[in-house]
C-alpha cells in the first residue's frame, strides 16, 4: 500500500531541479493520509532528483520517469504513467498539487481509470476500506464542500493556497531511507499527440503564484499609466505587481497579472492591496496570503474585512512616501 | 468551422456568497445568474473563429429550463444555434456531464469543442478532459491563445511566468481561460435576434448513475480567521507606522 504524489520540479529554468512549492504543499497533505509509504512521482532525469528535499517532506520512495521514454510535458502520457504506477504499487490514493498541470494530469488519470477525481482538497481523511472523507474548495475557495469519496483509488488535487508546506521533523540531510525507482514506461503514440511543443522561459524574476510579496493595484490606480510606483515598490520589496479583475478587463494591464478566481491564486507572505475594494472574486485569489495590508480611500471597503492592517488614504500619496522611506533606510 | 461551446448557468456572486439552510446549494434568491468569465471568453473565441473562417457556433448547456437565459446570452453574442440538455435541476457530476455532452457531439459534426477551464461553482477541472477521452480527441486546457493552422490548432498557455504551446490536430477539445480575448458586449440587433431564436431542447442522452463515487454532503462558508483591519493611520502620515509593521512582519529583512 502506498500513496503516490506527482511532484513538479521548479528552479531557475523551466526544467528545474527543486520540488515546486505547490508540490511541497501537496506532500504535506499526503502525509496526513497516514500511509507508511509515500511515493513521489518525478518526471525527469534520475541524476537530478531532489531526494534530500523530498525526504524532508516525508517521501519514502521516488519514482523517476526518465525522459528517454518521454520528452517534455505530455499531459495524457503523464496521466497514463500515473495510472499504471498506481496499479503496480497498489496505491490507495494518487494526488497532485492544484496547479494547471496537477489538475490536468489527475483529470487524465480519472478519465483513464473511470474513477472520480476531487479537485482542490484541503482535508482528506481515510475512513475505512475504500472511503475517504474530503473537504474541498468550491467557488475557488469561497465555499467549502464536505464530501465522501468511495473509490478503490482516491484521486485528488490539493488546494495549494489552503495547505502550508510543512517539512517533517527529521533532518533533511538524512535521506538514507529514501528508495529511488527508475521507470522507462512504454507509451502509446496516442498519449503523446498533445505535448508542450515549445516553452518560452519566464520573463525574468519571480512569478506571481510563488512571489513572497505581491503589491496589488485596483481601480484606484486610475489608469494604465499609474502602475510605475507600484512596480518600483514591488521591486524594493523583492516582489511583483498583481492586479484586480477590473484592471485587466479595462486592458490597463495584461491578464497574467490578475489575482482572483479567474486569474492567479497567490500565497505570499505579504499582500499589499492598493486601491482595491475587495470584490469576492478577488478575495478568492488573495485569501492564501499570510498577511494582507490595504491602502484605500474608503474606510468601508470590503477589503478591510480581510486585511490585517489598513491605511486610509490615497495610494498616489502613500506609495511614493513609502518608496522614499524604504530608500532612506 | 463547426464549433460547439459548452456553458453552465451559475449564480452571479458579487459581494458575498451564502448557502441555503439545508447546506445543499448556493443561496441564489438575491442574485442573478450568469456563465463564468472563462465561458464568456469561450463564446467570444468561437464567434471570432467563425467570423474569420466561416462556419457556425453552437452553444450548449446542461441544466434546468431556466438556463435558456444563458443560451440566449450567447446567441446575442453571435452564436447561431442553441441546445439545452434539460435536467430537473439535479447536479450532474463531471463524468455524467462529459458523457451527456459527448452524445451531442457524436450526433453532430463538430470540429472543435470549447469549454471554460473550470466551472465557476463546482470547480471540478475535468469535464473537458473526460469529454476528450470519451470522444478519443486530443485536448489542451487552460488556453489563453488559440490559432488555427493547416489542419490543426496551436494552443498556448501560461506556465511558471512563461508560456508553453501545444499543437493539436482537429477535431479537438480546448478549455479556455479568461484573458484569451476581451468579450464584446451584445449588440441590440444581436439581442433581438437572440430573443426570437429557437432553442433546441432534449433530455440528456446520458443520465447519472448514482453519485459517481464522490458524494456531496454539505456546503459551508469557511470560518474566516481574519478580523476588521487595524487602521495604521491616514494618508502619507501613516508611512512610518507602515514601515514599522513591515519590519515586524519580517518583510524588510
Amino acid at each position: 500500500m502506498t500513496v503516490l504524489c506527482l511532484v513538479e520540479l521548479d528552479g531557475t529554468d523551466l526544467d528545474g531541479t527543486e520540488p515546486a512549492d505547490a508540490s511541497l504543499r501537496a506532500l504535506t497533505l499526503a502525509r496526513t493520509l497516514g500511509d507508511p509509504a509515500l511515493g513521489a512521482v518525478v518526471f525527469g532525469d534520475s541524476g537530478g532528483v531532489p531526494a534530500a528535499a523530498l525526504a524532508g517532506y516525508g517521501v519514502t520512495d521516488v519514482y523517476v520517469i526518465e525522459p528517454a521514454a518521454l520528452e517534455g510535458y505530455a499531459p495524457q502520457a503523464w496521466g497514463r504513467v500515473l495510472a499504471g504506477l498506481a496499479a503496480e504499487t497498489g496505491a490507495t490514493a494518487v494526488l497532485a498539487a492544484g496547479t494547471d498541470r496537477g489538475h490536468e494530469v489527475l483529470a487524465h488519470v480519472g478519465a483513464i481509470t473511470g474513477l472520480p477525481m476531487a479537485a482542490n482538497c484541503t482535508v482528506v481523511t481515510p475512513d475505512g476500506g475504500r472511503t475517504h472523507r474530503i473537504v474541498r474548495h468550491r467557488w475557488a475557495g469561497l465555499l467549502l464542500e464536505d464530501a465522501v469519496m468511495e473509490a478503490p483509488v482516491a484521486l485528488f488535487t490539493v488546494a495549494t493556497d489552503a495547505v502550508a508546506p510543512v517539512p517533517v521533523g527529521v533532518s533533511a540531510e538524512t535521506p538514507a531511507a529514501i528508495k529511488v525507482h527508475v521507470h522507462k514506461p512504454e507509451l502509446a503514440e496516442a498519449d503523446l499527440v498533445v505535448r508542450a511543443a515549445e516553452s518560452a522561459g519566464r520573463t525574468g524574476g519571480v512569478s506571481l503564484a510563488t512571489a513572497r510579496v505581491v503589491v496589488g493595484g485596483g481601480r484606484g490606480v486610475g489608469g494604465p499609466d499609474g502602475f510605475a510606483p507600484l512596480e518600483e515598490l514591488a521591486g524594493l520589496l523583492g516582489g511583483v505587481v498583481g492586479v484586480s479583475r477590473v484592471v485587466t478587463s479595462e486592458g490597463w494591464r495584461p491578464h497574467r497579472q490578475q489575482v482572483g478566481q479567474t486569474g492567479t491564486k497567490i500565497t505570499p507572505e505579504l499582500y499589499l492591496a492598493c486601491g482595491i475594494s475587495g470584490a469576492i472574486q478577488h478575495i478568492a485569489g488573495c485569501a492564501g496570503a499570510r498577511h494582507i495590508i490595504a491602502i484605500n480611500t474608503d474606510p468601508g471597503a470590503p477589503i478591510l474585512a480581510h486585511a490585517d492592517y489598513a491605511i486610509i488614504g490615497d495610494l498616489h500619496q502613500v506609495i511614493p512616501a513609502l518608496v522614499a522611506a524604504l530608500r532612506a533606510r | 468551422m463547426q464549433v460547439l461551446v459548452c456553458v453552465k448557468r451559475v449564480p452571479t456572486v458579487g459581494g458575498k456568497i451564502a448557502v441555503t439552510p439545508d447546506g445543499q446549494d448556493v443561496d441564489s434568491r438575491m442574485s442573478g445568474f450568469s456563465i463564468s468569465p472563462h465561458e464568456e471568453c469561450a463564446v467570444e473565441e468561437a464567434v471570432q473563429l467563425t467570423e474569420r473562417m466561416g462556419g457556425t457556433v453552437s452553444v450548449l448547456t446542461l441544466g434546468p429550463e431556466a438556463a435558456i437565459e444563458q443560451l440566449r446570452g450567447a446567441l446575442a453574442l453571435g452564436a447561431g444555434r442553441a441546445v439545452l440538455l434539460e435536467t430537473d435541476g439535479r447536479e450532474f457530476g463531471p463524468i455524467a456531464t462529459a458523457s451527456a455532452i459527448a452524445a451531442e457531439v457524436r450526433a453532430h459534426g463538430y470540429e472543435l469543442v470549447l469549454l471554460g477551464h473550470e466551472a465557476a461553482d463546482t470547480g471540478d477541472y475535468q469535464v473537458g478532459i473526460r469529454l476528450a477521452h470519451e470522444l478519443g480527441w486530443p485536448v489542451a486546457t487552460g488556453i489563453k491563445n488559440l490559432s488555427v493552422t493547416d489542419g490543426g490548432l496551436v494552443a498556448r498557455r501560461e506556465y511558471r511566468g512563461g508560456q508553453e504551446a501545444y499543437e493539436l490536430p482537429l477535431p479537438a477539445v480546448i478549455t479556455v481561460k479568461e484573458g484569451i480575448n476581451l468579450p464584446r458586449y451584445p449588440s441590440l440587433p444581436g439581442r433581438l435576434r437572440a430573443k426570437r431564436a429557437a432553442v433546441e431542447r432534449s433530455a440528456p442522452a446520458w443520465t447519472p448513475k448514482g453519485d459517481e463515487g464522490l458524494r456531496k454532503e454539505t456546503l459551508r462558508v469557511p470560518a474566516t480567521a481574519r478580523h476588521q483591519a487595524a487602521v495604521l493611520g491616514t494618508g502619507a502620515d501613516a508611512v512610518p507606522e507602515l514601515v514599522r509593521v513591515l519590519d515586524e512582519l519580517g518583510i524588510l529583512s
